[in-house]
């Protein structure tokens, strides 16, 4: 297929050259040809695979650390798992090779698993990764996975599993390609965060051949495969002109009439600020306080809150600085604040309404904030999650003002708050646009639910009109309106969401670079013009059509 | 599994505390506590099957509730200690941690 493309949605602008390496496809199920060998020979094999294969995997997790060392211990002991271990016995015992036997018994209890549903049934790929490990050791064929070679490659995949991705040695990969999975696929978010060239959802790229030579193209979705001289040149000029682009562009965010827009970081503790800072973040647009609490069995006291923040706020000394309430429910419960079963948890009691249930905790998180405040230099902003009425904006910013916080505002990810944006806004002191959430509302579709993932995009010119109602009323009332979900994160969405009157942008920090050098590429009126393009769009795919084109025949 | 009883076992029977019984998070971190301890332990449910309790696989299939009565067995002369502390853990609501 020299000189052939294949055609995807690219994410951000980047472009790369390399050669393919294809994740490894799943071994084929074991047959049911019985054993040759004796059962107690086939379980000393059984037994020593399943045991290397153990000792591997635990080996991975220590190399990994952090999160994956977890997930990773915990499969380690699916291995060794002395319950599964005898079930592998009696199934060689009615005379299987151990590889059908381990098979078997991996695949019964995955159905085990997934029946239980929840975390439980999460865990069900993890038995399936542990199963296709013990059987290519047994096999001695190479187990299935992330490749991890010397050289530099340019990965492709079906999609990217978290699993998969927290073992991927970034520094090699130097593009991302899959066959299935949309802009919102846990590739496309892997992508944006850390900054990858990816190009997702190319029908075709499971066809190409590992060693073979492409161009990822992600500002044109197109893959290039055995590019020729000419081709392969061009890319990497182009790579080299992003990249001095990307260094260049270092400051305030900034369009290209000069307007500024301050560009902030997404953070999830305080162990983040020096990397933000280093990336250029001229403050935090969203400081999540869960993990204060996550690992907790009750609220931790206000001393111990006050000593995060302190530490926090020193570090953005003389910036902004804005503190998201606890934001619990949904995809992260905490049963000290609601423990009751609810059969449609994004729609349930969380956010702002949950804490209003718990009022201590609340009072005591803005008494912790308001007393580091008081020891800090930054500008400390405080806001509410999923605020869904004017009422609760005014319940939230009554009782932030009485703790003695200055600045309080609400996070605007329910359609009925975007739609009264005037009126929040008319109490509130800022809105903030959290555009994974809004996106979910104003679609109805649950963005933890695999089968509606195609939903998820924030492109969509409905959620587009919603951030547009909070713009206008944010330029009416004289009010700042932030963004600090996954769009802002999206180079040209980003010029977008200025359009459409967002004053300051939040992202994950390793975002920052590329939506700065994007957003000097523009005016202000290039961004309303984009804006006018995605509103009158029919979709998600039109609208960023219609955009990028717009955008490459602007400059 | 055997259920005959010896002079060196020890017993302890603790009803389960979490809120979802001895699922997910609390069985995982029931039986990795059992299979780093190295001693040999059993968990039954009141009048039904007996199973390693260093088995997460073993434990789920059990479909332990809350509210639940079980029971921890070990021949092991050292077990005192780990069933007392086994026992903590299940009286305690693991689901909050």
């Amino acid at each position: 297929m020299s000189g052939s493309t294949l055609q995807g949605t690219g994410i951000g602008r980047g472009i790369a050259v390399g050669p393919v390496l294809r994740m490894p496809d799943p071994l084929p199920e074991p047959d049911e040809t019985p054993s040759a060998l004796t059962p107690d020979a086939e379980k000393e094999r059984a037994r020593a695979s399943l045991a290397a294969t153990a000792a591997i995997i635990r080996h991975r997790g220590e190399r990994a650390g952090g999160s994956a060392k977890d997930v990773l211990e915990a499969q380690a002991f699916m291995a060794e798992d002395p319950t599964l271990i005898d079930d592998v016995g009696e199934r060689i015992d009615t005379g299987k090779t151990a590889e059908r036997a381990v098979f078997e018994a991996f695949a019964a209890f995955r159905e085990l698993l997934l029946s239980m549903g929840g975390y439980m049934g999460e865990r069900a790929t993890d038995l399936d990764d542990v199963s296709q490990r013990v059987v290519a050791h047994l096999r001695g064929v190479a187990a299935p996975g992330v490749p991890d070679p010397e050289h530099p490659f340019v990965l492709v995949a079906r999609d990217l599993a978290p699993a998969d991705t927290a073992l991927l040695d970034l520094s090699k990969v130097l593009a991302l390609v899959t066959s299935d999975g949309g802009p919102t696929s846990h590739t496309a978010i892997l992508a944006r965060e850390k900054s990858i060239v990816a190009v997702v959802g190319v029908a075709d790229a499971l066809g190409l051949a590992d060693g073979t030579e492409i161009v990822v193209d992600a500002s044109t979705g197109v893959v290039t495969v055995s590019p020729s001289d000419e081709e392969r040149d061009a890319a990497v000029a182009r790579a080299a002109e992003l990249k001095a682009a990307r260094n260049a562009a270092t400051g305030p965010g900034t369009l290209a009439d000069g307007t500024l827009v301050p560009l902030l970081a997404n953070l999830g503790s305080a162990d983040g600020a020096a990397d933000a800072l280093e990336k250029g973040a001229e403050g935090v647009g969203l400081f999540r306080t869960e993990f204060l609490f996550l690992d907790s069995t009750s609220a931790p006291t206000v001393e111990e809150q006050k000593t995060q923040y302190v530490r926090l706020l020193h570090a953005f000394a003389g910036k902004k600085v804005v503190v998201r309430a606890l934001d619990a429910g949904a995809d992260k419960p905490l049963s000290f604040l609601n423990d009751a079963p609810e059969e449609n948890p994004a729609l349930g009691l969380r956010g702002l309404r949950a804490l209003r249930a718990n009022e201590p905790i609340l009072r005591d998180q803005l008494a912790a904030l308001a007393a580091a405040d008081a020891q800090t230099d930054a500008d400390l902003w405080v806001m509410a999650p999923m605020v869904s009425t004017v009422e609760e904006t005014r319940y939230f910013t009554a009782l932030a003002r009485e703790a003695g916080l200055k600045t309080a505002g609400v996070m605007v990810e329910v359609p009925s708050s975007a739609l009264l944006a005037d009126r929040i806004l008319a109490d509130a002191d800022f809105a903030s646009i959290g555009t994974n959430d809004l996106t979910q509302y104003t679609l109805a579709a649950d963005r933890l639910l695999g089968s509606v993932a195609s939903f998820q995009d924030p492109w969509h010119p409905a959620v587009l009109k919603l951030v547009g109602e909070v713009g206008k009323a944010g330029q009416a009332t004289g009010k700042p309106v932030g963004i600090c979900g996954e769009a802002a994160a999206d180079p040209l969405l980003a010029v977008v969401l200025v359009g459409l009157g967002a004053t300051t942008l939040s992202m994950s920090p390793s975002a920052l670079a590329d939506v700065r050098a994007e957003l000097s590429r523009f005016t202000r009126e290039d961004a309303r013009r984009f804006a006018e393009l995605a509103l009158s769009a029919n979709s998600a795919v039109e609208a960023r059509a219609a955009v990028t084109s717009a955008a490459a025949t602007t400059e | 599994m055997s259920g005959d009883k010896e002079k060196n076992m020890a017993e302890r029977t603790v009803e389960i505390a979490s809120k979802h019984g001895l699922h997910a998070r609390p069985a995982t971190l029931f039986t990795q506590t059992v299979a780093k301890s190295g001693v040999p332990v059993q968990i039954s449910k009141a009048s039904g099957r007996t199973v390693n309790a260093a088995s997460i696989l073993g434990v789920i299939s059990l479909g332990i509730e809350h509210g639940d009565t079980v029971t921890l067995v070990s021949e092991d002369p050292a077990s005192d200690a780990l069933l007392d502390e086994l026992a903590a853990l299940l009286a305690s609501d693991l689901d909050a941690e």
